[in-house]
């Protein structure tokens, strides 16, 4: 099973912690196998605000489903996930649906490799979404948008266009740009950089250092871990188990 | 082992717009629903998915007051409205749904009349609203058939004279002319071809952002419900196998059934 072990600690500021992660357990039931399979078992850490938390391991070892699971994207079967929100404490590990969109909305954000564009929406709309979901008027959001888009060197034709049609990287760029346009208190990050050129890598790092100061709490999967080296407070290593399906 | 359960909301003091409790729907010998339960938040949009004869439309029809079931409650929670929407008579239903529920049926002979004038067919429900002036009922009906996205020039054709995407779109004008506080939709783009199906989503999308109307959106299509809804409900036989944010349910089903039904799509 895989086991976090913290290997560098060089955190000296010690907030209490936005995240409290205590025997987190990750399984898939998949009922046509009649079989299930372990994906982490009694995982256990923290996360204060500012600290930047780096998630390695081989492939499959379990990161995107840890990073998934704090996101509720998947429901964990044990353990607990309490989070500091602005409004108390809660865990997400059972928290309603609606209170999880919520916090989705206005604290929690997930940054993917993909970008989940919809048909007949322009990149600059797909951008602003989050902050016009936040309130803010059409004309404010538009205007932070472009900023974001030119800010991760998205060609200025293409912010009216459709980003069905983008390059991978051009598409990637236009996600970093919605997931990192509001701040949020809790960002995950699954590999943003991977289909990333070199000058939207260093936007994307500059905007991160730029949260982290801001006191945003991250938790993050690199492809290149070297690009963040500097902001890595801690390191969690997830360690393959032996055999992996239980039946 | 299974997934911890959830609890009750604790951030979100907003109380849901509609509640549904228990709702059990016999015809003859057919359970077309059994003891089901919703709610659904302002603003939010909230899919039901499940095969065919899983009671989907029947729920629908429920909650635009349509029918009665054998048991259960409905409450709106809007002003001067009683606990439970069941015990309104048909006068008072008929008032009630055309201000603040809109449907809009897969098939437009269900919702329209359809050699009527589209305009008219919209205008309809303003008149049931008590509107009577015929320059405000033109001009409301024109701007609820732009909203639509509806080819203006074509407003007075009668819908069985138009396409399938434009039928549908006179249904959605009639349906949001009031500005209703539900827009309820059974397969509103299944039977369409593919592209006019993304354009009529792409509608229903922007109204749903501008306005930020409640929907509750029945397909069986995974895509459609994919894109347009916040949390799941997925039914089978009547009954709710499980319900959760979309995201979720597509990517970590619980239940064999859902699993099945997400496996198949992919
Ligand atoms: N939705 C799912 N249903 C079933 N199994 C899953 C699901 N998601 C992940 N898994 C399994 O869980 C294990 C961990 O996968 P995960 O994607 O978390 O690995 P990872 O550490 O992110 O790997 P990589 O470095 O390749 O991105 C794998 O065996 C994977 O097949
Ligand atoms: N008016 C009706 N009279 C008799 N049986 C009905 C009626 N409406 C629905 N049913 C039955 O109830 C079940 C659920 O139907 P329905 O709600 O239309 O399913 P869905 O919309 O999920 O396909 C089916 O078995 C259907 O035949
Ligand atoms: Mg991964
Ligand atoms: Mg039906």
């Amino acid at each position: 099973m895989p086991t976090p072990s913290n290997s560098s600690t060089r955190n000296c500021n010690q907030m209490p912690p936005i995240l409290t992660v205590e025997g987190l357990t990750k399984t898939f039931q998949m009922h046509h196998l009649g079989q299930s399979l372990m994906a982490f078992e009694d995982l256990s850490f923290t996360v204060s605000p500012g600290e930047f938390l780096l998630l390695s391991g081989p492939n499959g070892v379990g990161k995107s489903t840890l990073l998934r699971t704090l996101y509720r994207s998947y429901l964990p079967v044990a353990g607990q996930i309490r989070y500091d929100s602005r409004e108390g404490v809660i865990d997400l590990a059972q928290a309603a649906d609606i209170d999880i969109a919520h916090l989705r909305r206005t604290e929690i954000g997930f940054v993917t490799q993909f970008l989940t564009a919809r048909p007949r929406v322009p990149a600059e709309d797909i951008v602003a979404e989050p902050l016009r979901l936040a309130g803010h008027s059409r004309d404010d959001a538009l205007k932070e948008a472009c900023h974001w888009l030119k800010t991760f060197g998205v060609k200025q034709d293409l912010w009216r266009a459709y980003p069905t049609t983008f390059s991978g990287g051009e598409q990637q760029k236009v996600n970093l740009a919605r997931a990192l346009i509001l701040p949020q208190r809790l960002l995950l990050l699954d590999e943003p950089t991977a289909s990333l050129d070199v000058g939207a890598r260093e936007a994307l790092v500059t905007r991160l250092a730029d949260l982290k100061s801001q006191g945003v709490a991250m938790i993050g999967v690199f492809h290149h871990a070297a690009d963040v080296a500097h902001l890595i407070d801690r390191d969690i290593r997830l360690k393959p188990k032996e055999l992996s399906d239980v039946a | 082992m299974t997934a911890l359960a959830k609890q009750p909301p604790q951030l979100v003091r907003t109380r849901p717009l509609m509640t549904l409790n228990g709702i059990s729907k016999t015809y003859d010998d057919v359970t077309a629903l059994d003891d089901v339960s919703a709610q659904v938040y302002p603003g939010e949009v909230l899919g039901i998915v499940g095969e065919s004869g899983s009671g989907k439309s029947t729920f629908l029809r429920l909650m635009n007051l349509q029918e009665t079931p054998d048991s259960g409650s409905y409450h709106l929670d809007l002003p001067d409205l009683p606990d439970n929407l069941f015990t309104l008579d048909r006068f008072e239903r008929r008032m009630l749904c055309a201000r603040q529920i809109g449907i809009v049926y897969q098939n437009p002979h269900e919702g329209l009349l359809m050699t009527h004038s589209s305009s008219g067919n919209v205008a309809e429900r303003l008149l049931i609203a008590g509107e009577r002036r015929f320059h405000v009922l033109r001009e409301k009906a024109q701007s609820a058939l732009e909203a639509s996205e509806f080819p203006i020039p074509r407003m007075d054709a009668p819908p069985i004279e138009l396409s399938g995407g434009m039928q549908q779109r006179v249904q959605l004008a009639k349906a949001i002319a009031l500005e209703p506080a539900v827009l309820l939709l059974d397969e509103p783009t299944t039977g369409l071809d593919v592209s006019v199906q993304a354009l009529v989503l792409d509608t229903l999308k922007r109204l749903q952002q501008e306005r930020r109307i409640t929907m509750v959106l029945v397909s069986h299509d995974l895509g459609v419900i994919r894109t347009m809804a916040d949390r799941v409900m997925v039914m089978r036989r009547g009954q709710v196998v499980e319900d959760g944010l979309v995201d979720q349910v597509f990517q970590d089903p619980q239940h064999a059934y859902t699993q099945q039904l997400v496996h198949a799509k992919l």
